[in-house]
């Protein structure tokens, strides 16, 4: 495939969320603003793109039957310096992702491309899946956080718009669930379309 | 592609080797962090302190571990320009609806409350969560309050806190961690 | 007694998927039919228990004295992918039956994240290494119980007339969200 279909198949075709149905924690555990969700979707995309990277850069260097716990050091160690950074220099991030931070490893996403793709791609295609995968996913984590903001919150990237609470039920777990099944029933259509 | 086999010596060499380079990264980034780290740390400690009491230039940190409790509170004690300012008292409940929460309640001349703030706490949204002063005002009945006349429990339970409404569970659970911060104080002083 | 309410918490309250959001992927995955469910389950409280164990002892014994907490990640998903292999081998020998039962569950567990999560909030809670294991066990129960539960809903949902959208996993997520509302209702069991 082209280098531009490669980087859009992570936004709609291939969306890691909304179709390939991956890194679904994160996804229902952080999105109780669009902030958090945009923010853990960042994260996600640089440990993604990091790894894609080493992983296509020394697939031939790696004998196939320590594939896996290879691919898991390198992963284990982007997700610790994102955990780092993310401490240093975004304490406030930090906190509202909590535990979902170091849990970016276990992230079928992640895992998934660098088997999938960067294990058997060139450097380049692989940094553009991984860009592509991750910004999508950063796109389903900020839409589901929005939709929750509005609803739960009756606010939109910190900006209240209304007084008190919205329907609070839309920023616990029932809602998690609740929004993401209905926007996945929209974006089925969509796609349809 | 030719992959290279799984000989055994290739496999353990590959780990080490990757293994190494990782260390060696992370080793790196730690060290760069490490001093943004605590400084972030410090910067928010200090900003809850700054929360619960009047202008202050320095702090001295102590903890203090109550008789049978299941976790130390923190004293920071405060001084501007030398004068003693207040002591602000890092403290929990285990009462709190969704388990335990922490809050920073800030003392002045021996008795009085000069402020509360939440630091972290899993109360329902809507609900316990209005103890938060970002989400309702509620906690400013304890602001100036003088703990030799005030009794820090629930209208409900014969004292003079207003509870929060709907959210009595989370209301006692505020007056139990600042209840707990105000009896250790009391023992430093002795 | 403390057992009870770690029990109770980690079973009802906080229930590893229906409130943490942990073990989703295998949830939706695996929670077709019941008895699928009831595998995962079991081969998820054999492997989280253990792991737990292994986690808290080196997060007691290397970590914490070395001070290279920073790298809990790497060691702790190192720990459990190993396990997981290790317990693939041994049960290939010792029970064939038995793998064969689990077999196919065993790799998905790698990276199901209520086991990396469960072994760190074990170490954020700051239980011992009994209360850890109780932890464990109670989490791989409660995500028993959602599978099961959910499963339950789900073989049902495949006989009713299910809009066309919502077919498959919309209307999953749905039901599991009005599954996670139900268990909102344990909120002040603990």
């Amino acid at each position: 495939m082209n280098q531009i279909t490669n980087f859009t198949k992570g936004f709609i075709k291939d969306n890691p969320v909304f179709v390939l149905l991956l890194g679904l924690c994160p996804t229902l555990g952080v999105t109780t603003t669009a902030i958090n969700g945009i923010g853990m979707g960042l994260a996600t995309t640089f440990v993604l793109v990091m790894s894609n990277l080493v992983v296509s850069l020394i697939k031939n260097a790696v004998p196939d039957k320590v594939r896996i716990p290879a691919f898991i050091v390198i992963i284990a160690s982007f997700v610790t310096i994102v955990e780092l950074t993310m401490q240093a220099f975004t304490p406030a991030l930090f906190e509202a992702l909590g535990l979902f931070i170091p849990l970016i490893v276990v992230n079928c996403i992640v895992l998934g491309r660098a088997e999938a793709f960067a294990s058997k791609n060139n450097v380049g295609s692989s940094i553009i899946d991984g860009l592509g995968m991750g910004l999508g996913f950063a796109f389903a984590l900020g839409l589901l956080g929005a939709v929750r903001e509005i609803l739960g919150s009756g606010a939109i990237l910190g900006f209240k718009f209304i007084e008190g609470d919205g329907m609070l039920v839309f920023v616990l777990a029932p809602g998690a669930f609740i929004v993401l099944g209905y926007l996945i029933a929209i974006m089925n259509k969509f796609k349809k379309a | 592609m030719a992959k290279k086999e799984s000989s055994f010596v290739n496999m353990v060499l590959t780990l080490f080797i990757v293994t190494a380079i990782a260390a060696l990264a992370l080793g790196g980034v730690y060290n760069i962090t490490k001093e943004p780290i605590a400084l972030a740390k410090r910067l928010k400690i200090e900003r809850a302190i700054g929360e619960v009491l009047p202008e202050f230039d320095s702090i001295i940190e102590t903890k203090v571990l109550p008789k049978g409790g299941r976790d130390s509170l923190t004293f920071y004690n405060a001084t501007n320009q030398g004068e003693e300012v207040g002591t602000a008292i890092r403290t929990y409940t285990d009462e709190g609806f969704s388990g335990r929460f922490w809050i920073m309640v800030g003392f002045v001349d021996g008795d009085v409350i000069s402020g509360t703030s939440v630091l972290e706490h899993k109360e329902t949204p809507g609900l316990g969560d209005k103890m938060d002063k970002k989400k309702a005002d509620w906690s400013d009945q304890f602001k100036n309050v003088n703990l030799t006349e005030f009794k820090l429990k629930v209208t409900k339970d014969g004292g003079d806190v207003d509870a929060i409404t709907a959210a009595t569970i989370s209301s006692r659970a505020f007056c139990d961690a600042t209840q707990r911060a105000y009896d250790e104080l009391k023992k430093q002083e002795k | 007694m403390e057992y009870i309410i770690i029990i109770i918490g980690a079973i009802f309250v906080n229930n590893i998927v229906l409130n943490q959001f942990l073990g989703i992927c295998p949830f939706i995955g695996v929670s077709k039919k019941i008895p699928t469910a009831i595998g995962m389950s079991g081969a998820v409280l054999f492997v989280l228990t253990l792991a737990v164990i292994v986690t808290w002892l080196i997060q007691n014994y290397v970590l914490n004295p070395f001070g290279i907490q920073f790298l809990q990640t790497i060691f702790f998903i190192l720990v459990i992918a190993s396990l997981v292999q290790m317990v693939e081998i041994i049960l290939k020998k010792v029970s064939p039956s038995l793998f064969q039962a689990l077999g196919i569950f065993l790799p998905l567990i790698t990276t199901n994240c209520a086991v990396l999560g469960v072994a760190i909030l074990t170490i954020q809670k700051d239980f011992n290494l009994m209360e850890g294991v109780v932890y464990a066990m109670s989490n791989a129960i409660g995500f028993g119980l959602a599978l099961v539960l959910f499963s339950g809903i789900r073989e049902y949902l495949d006989l009713m007339e299910v809009p066309k959208g919502m077919r498959g996993v919309p209307i999953a997520l749905v039901s599991a969200g009005i599954l996670a509302l139900a268990f909102m209702g344990f909120a002040n069991l603990v």
